[in-house]
């Protein structure tokens, strides 16, 4: 038999996968083990009756409910702060930016997008520094700077989702609008947006997913381990991630590496979730445009 | 004239996220700046010794342990990601494709603290048990759960140019006769030669900027790695650790000269895939429309 590279190359190709594809489906089978039999009330809302828990009435202090709580804070204001200039962004950068301001802004974007989660939780840390040096000496780290951090570190996969999906319309729709007179604005709003809203709504729940799972950015800028619900965006916060990282390295008991396992098993869950949906909706966007052709 | 107005304000939304990139430039770089001023103190800073309450705040043994992780895990996870680029390229039946496909595209979702976590608990007794030596928190472990982390960011660029070059090419490969197998390494993976380089370049970067993974299983040893089961610590979990010890005044300057390197770090890589061929390019040629 001859030496043929082409059929190593198949042999090797099936050893990656499997050396890929075993230990995510041994990750999750594991995490799916270990964190289902922590699944219970008291997971969630420690010895606290759920109304009061709910309204705040008592606080929880064993459970994981105000770590999902200060999760869901945070993703909602960094969304608040991060969807309408990102979408902007995307905007100008598909349809008006041109020749060297474009490649001015798209490299701005690219940077941003490389900076590592850390360095956007140093900005964030140094912003309250300086604040501290300079007008408000009561500065402190809070759910507001976390949020505003978050939004940061999500903003260039919004502007790049945005911008690819209006970038990918096809001509024949795209031409659409000016051909019945409308302008540029016109276009943008009442054909080009409508028609790639569904390619944006993804992007944006990807990006609400990373907005969930960060954990470098919030520990520099707010988090702490017992906080408890906050009760205002300049207070300090639990999350889920970081109730993960520190029990990991804090757990006393069994009963806090129970909680350990739990949580991460429900970050999983929401994050696969969020995932799931924006898979879904990719998927009928490909079968959309194959149609529109 | 209502045009003119939402020009505008678009263009200042892209303008305000250009800033924000500056002002994180411009943070870095003005609470390191006396450090810049004073010989003595960069000489401190960028040296090899980490002893904060003898006053000596070196950040190069970090430096070391960033770019011998990131250079590990990339070696350990890029064979891998051209190994599954090439398994759904057509060496493999159209269902389990997909199914791997919908996998990999799946892991880029799974969060980090669960990588970190699940190997904790997994990887690290293993090693602790079969090498029976230190805590098993090391430079591999690490490195081999960052390399699953990165495995997909690779591989989704290697597809994404994998796809654009074999539009261009299968059509000649096909009426050579070529099976697929032969048509990807005789043609397709040496005329993506671009994508490869760029895909390498996004792993790396992805590998040198996690913080989560080497700050839970790298044992943050600030000393240099001699063997792979040495602990390590890189600059990001470095800036972690010490902002969440609340060090004096002198160590804050060493976590913003590393957060300064670690910015210049991923603008020179960026830099560098943007020269080799932006992956979003410059947009396709169209039509100017009137406003």
């Amino acid at each position: 038999m001859t030496f043929r590279p082409e059929r190593i190359l198949g042999i090797f190709s099936w050893l990656a996968v499997s050396l890929v594809v075993v230990p995510v489906c041994v990750l999750v089978v594991y995490l799916f083990v270990r964190g289902w039999p922590a699944m219970s009330y008291a997971l969630f809302f420690g010895d606290t009756p759920w109304r009061a828990a709910i309204i705040g009435a008592q606080p929880v202090f064993d459970g994981i409910y105000p770590a999902i709580v200060g999760t869901s804070i945070l993703i909602i204001c960094s969304s608040i702060i991060a969807i309408p200039l990102g979408v902007f962004c995307g905007i100008y950068l598909a349809e008006y930016a041109q020749g060297f301001l474009k490649s001015i802004f798209s490299f701005m974007v690219d940077l941003l997008s490389g900076m590592p989660s850390i360095v956007m939780g140093l900005f964030g840390f140094a912003l309250i520094l300086f604040m501290r040096r300079t007008l408000f000496s009561h500065a402190n780290t809070s759910l507001m700077l976390s949020a505003a951090c978050i939004a940061l570190l999500i903003l260039p996969y919004l502007i790049r989702m945005t911008q690819v999906a209006l970038e990918s319309i096809p001509e024949n729709v795209r031409l659409l609008g000016p051909s019945l007179g409308y302008t540029r604005w016109q276009n943008i709003v009442h054909v080009l947006l409508p028609s790639s809203s569904t390619a944006i709504f993804s992007g944006i729940v990807l990006s609400i997913g990373r907005a969930a799972e960060d954990t470098a950015v919030i520990m520099l800028t707010g988090v702490v381990a017992n906080a408890g619900i906050p009760r205002a965006l300049s207070d300090k916060f639990e999350a889920l991630p970081f109730t993960i990282f520190y029990l990991t390295a804090e757990h006393r008991n069994d009963l806090e590496l129970q909680k350990a396992f739990g949580s991460a098993l429900v970050l999983l869950v929401l994050t696969g979730t969020l995932f799931f949906i924006s898979y879904c909706i990719q998927k009928n966007l490909k079968r959309y445009w194959r149609l529109g052709e | 004239m209502i045009e003119k107005w939402i020009e505008r304000a678009l263009f200042s939304s892209a303008l305000l996220c250009s800033l924000c990139v500056t002002a994180v430039f411009g943070f870095l770089l003005y609470f390191s700046w006396p450090l810049f001023l004073d010989a003595r103190g960069l000489a401190n800073v960028f040296s090899w010794v980490w002893k904060p309450f003898a006053g000596q705040f070196g950040i190069l043994p970090m430096m070391a342990g960033t770019f011998s992780l990131a250079l590990l895990a990339l070696g350990i996870a890029y064979p891998l990601a051209i190994g599954i680029a090439s398994f759904t390229h057509g060496l493999a039946p159209a269902r389990i494709t997909k199914t791997v496909l919908g996998l990999v595209y799946f892991m880029t979702s799974i969060p980090t603290v669960i990588y970190g976590f699940v190997s904790v608990f997994i990887l690290v007794p293993l090693f602790r048990d079969y090498f029976d030596r230190g805590t098993g928190f090391c430079l591999m472990v690490s490195a081999i759960t960052l390399a699953i982390l990165i495995v997909p960011t690779i591989m989704i660029a290697l597809k994404t140019e994998m796809n654009q070059r074999s539009e261009e090419v299968c059509m000649g490969a096909r009426s050579l006769g070529l099976t697929p197998a032969q048509e990807l390494l005789w043609v397709l993976l040496p005329c993506s030669g671009r994508g490869l380089v760029i895909a390498a370049i996004l792993g790396f970067g992805r590998a040198v900027g996690d913080t989560l993974v080497a700050l839970m299983v790298a044992g943050n040893a600030p000393v240099i790695p001699h063997s792979l089961l040495d602990p390590i610590r890189t600059l990001t979990s470095h800036i972690a650790l010490v902002v969440a010890t609340d060090s004096q005044d002198q160590a804050y300057y060493s976590i913003f000269a590393a957060g300064l390197m670690l910015f210049l770090i991923m603008a020179g890589l960026t830099m560098v895939i943007r020269n080799l061929g932006n992956r979003f390019g410059q947009g396709k040629k169209r039509h100017d429309i009137p406003s």
